[in-house]
């Protein structure tokens, strides 16, 4: 299945059908509201730091299927000029000169996982994902479709 | 831009009525700081009900609306913060004050009404 979602970011404008895109996939991904609304939230972060810093760059949602859960990573990438201090921007309560700042460590705090890598001149990416566990029912359900499929 | 703004005697009220870019989000402030003088609007009802994602930028935009308010007279009050955004804004660290939230339309107004009551008294 491949499902993978990209959208280009160049201005605040593109950031609003961003966020109805991962709502979209994470829905899709059998997700509740509320950890869509986490997604979207966290989506809306990154999609701004790369309008304010970097002024373009590229969203890509991406579903992840395991046995046992399913996730949504998201990978935020742009060419701007980076950060200087990447540990630095992830302290709460860091405000940068243009009055940006909660927004990296909220966005960690809402997703599982977090990644930044960032290179002066070449750019930053950050990568975050949220998973969904899923239980029993719906991984045998999975495979009674799996063996009915191989019947037919 | 789509946000309706109503008079309601001394209040004025603002809805959203869907996502608003960082760029509309900005207007929506200068134009109610505008709008309180105008109107002399003792408070500011904010409804943003139709909001399906509060994030940091919009969550400070809203302070520093409440603040500008404050200082042309008003206060203000948020309403119809969904349950899934509010949960989503506990992930910030942010302090929202002199923002006020009330669950709807009317308890904002007793809200306000409240407010109103304690400053005269405070005058006097």
């Amino acid at each position: 299945m491949s499902d993978e979602v990209a959208v280009d970011i160049a201005n605040d404008a593109d950031m609003v059908p961003a966020r109805a895109q991962a709502r979209a996939l994470a829905l899709r991904l059998g997700f509740s509201r509320t950890d869509a609304t986490l997604i979207a939230t966290a989506i809306s972060e990154v999609a701004r730091n790369i309008v304010v810093h970097a002024g373009t760059g590229r969203i890509v949602m991406k579903p992840l299927y395991e046995q046992e859960r399913f996730g949504l990573m998201v990978i935020a990438a742009d060419h701007g000029p980076g950060i200087q201090d990447v540990d630095g921007i992830l302290q709460s309560g860091y405000v940068s000169p243009n009055g940006l700042g909660l927004g990296l460590p909220g966005t960690r705090r809402l997703m599982d996982e977090f990644e930044i890598s960032s290179e002066i001149g070449t750019g930053t990416t950050v990568t975050l994902v949220k998973w969904r566990q899923r239980d029993e029912l719906e991984q045998l359900r999975e495979r009674r479709r799996g063996a009915t499929q191989r019947k037919g | 831009m789509s946000v309706a703004i109503l008079r309601q005697g001394d209040y004025l009220i603002a809805s959203i009525q869907g996502d608003l870019t960082d760029g509309q989000v900005l207007a929506l402030r200068d134009d109610l700081a505008e709008r309180v003088g105008h109107y002399r609007a003792r408070g500011l009802i904010v409804d943003v009900a139709a909001l399906d994602v509060i994030d940091s930028f919009v969550a400070r935009s809203l302070r520093s609306i409440a603040i500008t308010a404050a200082l042309r007279g008003a206060a203000t009050v948020v309403v119809g913060i969904q349950p899934d955004v509010a949960i989503a804004m506990v992930h910030f660290d942010l302090d929202l004050a002199p923002l006020h939230a009330a669950l709807d339309l009317d308890s904002a107004i007793t809200l306000l009404d409240g407010h109103q009551q304690g400053a005269g008294e405070h005058e006097r």
